[in-house]
């Protein structure tokens, strides 16, 4: 991939504790339960979902279509955690899916060693297809519910219950923050630049002296910790009850589309690619009912959505393939000059 | 025994349908390097395009070549406004712009022509016939009796014909090609509307089997695997991966269904396609590639 951004020193060093006050201290009081419950929790739990394939796809350059399949799997090892073994804390349970995720992540990797592109891309779908079958299939990860549906139990942490819309967002923002600390961390780190050296190329890589093998299956088995984690989150602080199909392969398109749409190779690019596919469509329905008023019925609106999204891919691709993190720089760098011009 | 064998041919029967498929992405790859997701999209937007001019009165042949005309105006228009524009980027960016088109054209062919499930049919019915000894879908053998001619045609075309040639060279070489004068654009476009020929006929086999509806898309899954264990790059592959897909899915479903539990025809051709991959990464009759530093 010729998608090249080295590992910039955190820059904004001085805006993270004005957002983490604004994100811990007075969302929590300003929001309601709508914008928790529909908008931020979903939001954190994609963006979270995209920084795991972005660190797969956009860092290590190993594109993948089983995000949601990693997801599924986070979801039902935390939920069957959590019902054989009510004592364990959630967080536990929520690092087991991570874990579970990432065991299955490093074999589905295996295969990396010896292909790459396309032909890596279907096997991702196989996984895809396969986890999806598994799990509608076996009814013991649905704790023999004959429909596959499955309700997670009240959620509690220390003791204190945290069901309700803002103890879920709580539970979401907290999980999210240390995970996208780590992923920065991982970015900039040696690790993150042996990422970047496999996906740049990666015969070059290994002459000098980078185990691209283990490189490739720690990107897998990384990538597939946080969609484990994300799938967790997913299924417990978001959809509260699910079943296998809430994690298809138009989930694992939507995550892509985030990384492409947020950028590639960027962690900030995650939340903004999130926030754009969560938003549009809300605004696009609102945009709709406010000037042709019920005109356009429910199913047009679904197709012009599509040619929409369809739309923004190939701009994105073609106009800036560093995608909405790249826009986000250069303005913030534009308007750092102004008024002064850059030439 | 019988029985086994039966399901056997009824598979690779029913691995015709995939190659069809499966051929409209080989002809796009081989000529311009995209793996074309949008290739399924392409098969809904023909075959329901067809079907809802012949329900409005058009006769087959004009409604088959008005549909042919829609494509050509489908691979003219994704030439001009999203593949000149990704020359010299990655495959792997080209792929994901053809899920962008592949969103558009699935959203263009339902606003147009909604999304109702359409009856499709052929005057080909879909009884049993006995050949030698067994029965055998009478849809089927015409299915591939077209894919066979499909080929053949096909085939002829690339050896024998001037634009052939000039085919032949911009997938060996494409800078080559270039400086020798071949038009790379005007390959593109003829490439994409030979690959919507054979989208439109795919189409109407699968539409009139299943009826036209969304999920026509889902054939580009199935054609997947298939490319796999054929290659890439190759005509006849995309027939033998065919055959073995249809072939391994069917005998897979009557041997393993009963043990493992059934519906596995949605992921075990992936499993067959992954285990060919480790074998031979570049499929069957795929090239080898060579990489350079």
């Amino acid at each position: 991939m010729s998608l090249r951004s080295a590992p910039r020193s955190v820059s904004n060093i001085r805006a993270l504790p004005v957002l983490a006050l604004a994100a811990f201290g007075v969302i929590p009081l300003l929001g309601n339960d709508y914008w928790f419950t529909a908008i931020l929790i979903p939001w954190l739990i994609l963006s979270l979902a995209g920084i795991g394939l972005n660190l797969l796809t956009g860092y290590a350059g190993q594109l993948s279509v089983g995000t949601a399949a990693f997801m599924s799997i986070g979801a039902y090892t935390a939920y069957n955690f959590a019902l054989r073994l009510p004592e364990l804390p959630l967080l536990a349970s929520f690092a087991a899916a991570g874990c579970s995720a990432a065991l299955v992540g490093a074999v589905v990797g295996l295969p990396s060693m010896r292909i790459k592109g396309f032909y890596l891309v279907v096997c991702t779908l196989t996984v895809q297809f396969f986890v999806e079958w598994v799990f509608t299939r076996y009814r013991w990860f649905s704790n023999d519910n004959a429909s596959g549906l499955v309700s997670v139990p009240p959620l509690s942490v220390l003791g204190y219950n945290l069901s309700n819309p803002l103890g879920r967002y709580m539970i979401t923002l907290t999980v999210v923050t240390a995970l996208t600390a780590l992923a920065v961390g991982i970015a900039t780190s040696e690790l993150g630049r042996r990422f970047m050296a496999v996906r740049d190329m990666d015969t070059a890589a290994a002459v000098i002296g980078i185990p691209v093998r283990r490189t490739k299956l720690l990107a897998f088995a990384i990538s597939s910790f946080y969609c484990g984690v994300a799938g967790a989150l997913w299924g417990f602080t978001y959809l509260g009850s699910f079943d296998p199909h809430a994690w298809d392969l138009t989930r694992s398109f939507q995550v892509l589309f985030i990384i492409i749409i947020g950028g590639m190779g960027s962690i900030l690019g995650n939340f903004l690619g999130a926030a754009f596919i969560l938003l549009l469509p809300i605004a696009m329905s609102q945009l709709a009912s406010l000037l042709f008023g019920g005109w356009i019925d429910q199913g047009a609106l679904e197709n012009y959505k599509k040619i929409v999204f369809g739309t923004l891919i190939v701009v994105f691709l073609i106009k800036e393939p560093l995608g909405l993190a790249k826009l986000w720089r250069s303005s913030r760098e534009r308007a750092r000059l102004w008024p002064l011009r850059q030439w | 025994m019988e029985l086994l064998i039966e399901t056997l041919v009824g598979g690779l029967l029913a691995g015709i349908m995939y190659s069809l498929v499966a051929l409209g992405f080989v002809l796009i790859y081989k000529a311009s390097g995209v793996f074309n997701f949008a290739q399924g999209a392409m098969v809904l937007f023909a075959a329901l395009t067809f079907v809802c001019l012949v329900e409005r009165g058009f006769s087959f042949a004009l409604a088959f070549g008005a549909s042919l005309l829609a494509m050509c105006v489908v691979a003219v228009a994704i030439e001009r406004f999203v593949l000149r524009h990704l020359v010299n980027r990655s495959p792997v960016t080209l792929f994901m712009a053809t899920l962008g088109v592949s969103y558009v054209l699935e959203g263009v062919a339902q606003a147009i022509w909604g999304a109702d499930v359409h009856g499709l049919e052929l005057g080909i019915d879909d009884i049993p016939v006995p050949v030698l000894g067994m029965r055998l879908s009478r849809f089927d053998l015409f299915a591939s009796l077209i894919a066979g001619l499909l080929v053949t045609v096909l085939s002829l075309a690339a050896t024998k014909t001037r634009i052939g040639l000039s085919l032949r060279a911009v997938a060996d070489d494409p800078l080559a090609a270039l400086s020798v004068g071949v038009r790379l654009p005007a390959i593109w476009r003829t490439v994409w509307s030979l690959a919507g020929l054979v989208g439109l006929i795919a189409g109407l086999l699968w539409g009139a089997r299943s009826g036209v509806q969304f999920s026509l898309t889902l054939v580009v899954l199935k054609a997947m695997p298939v490319l796999i264990i054929g290659g890439f790059d190759s005509i006849g592959g995309a027939i033998m991966g065919g055959l073995i897909v249809g072939a391994a899915e069917k005998l897979a479903e009557a041997e393993l269904g009963p043990i493992i539990g059934g519906g596995i025809e949605n992921w075990f051709p992936y499993l067959l396609a992954v285990g060919f991959l480790m074998l031979r990464p570049s499929g069957l009759f795929g090239d080898r590639a060579i990489e350079r530093v």
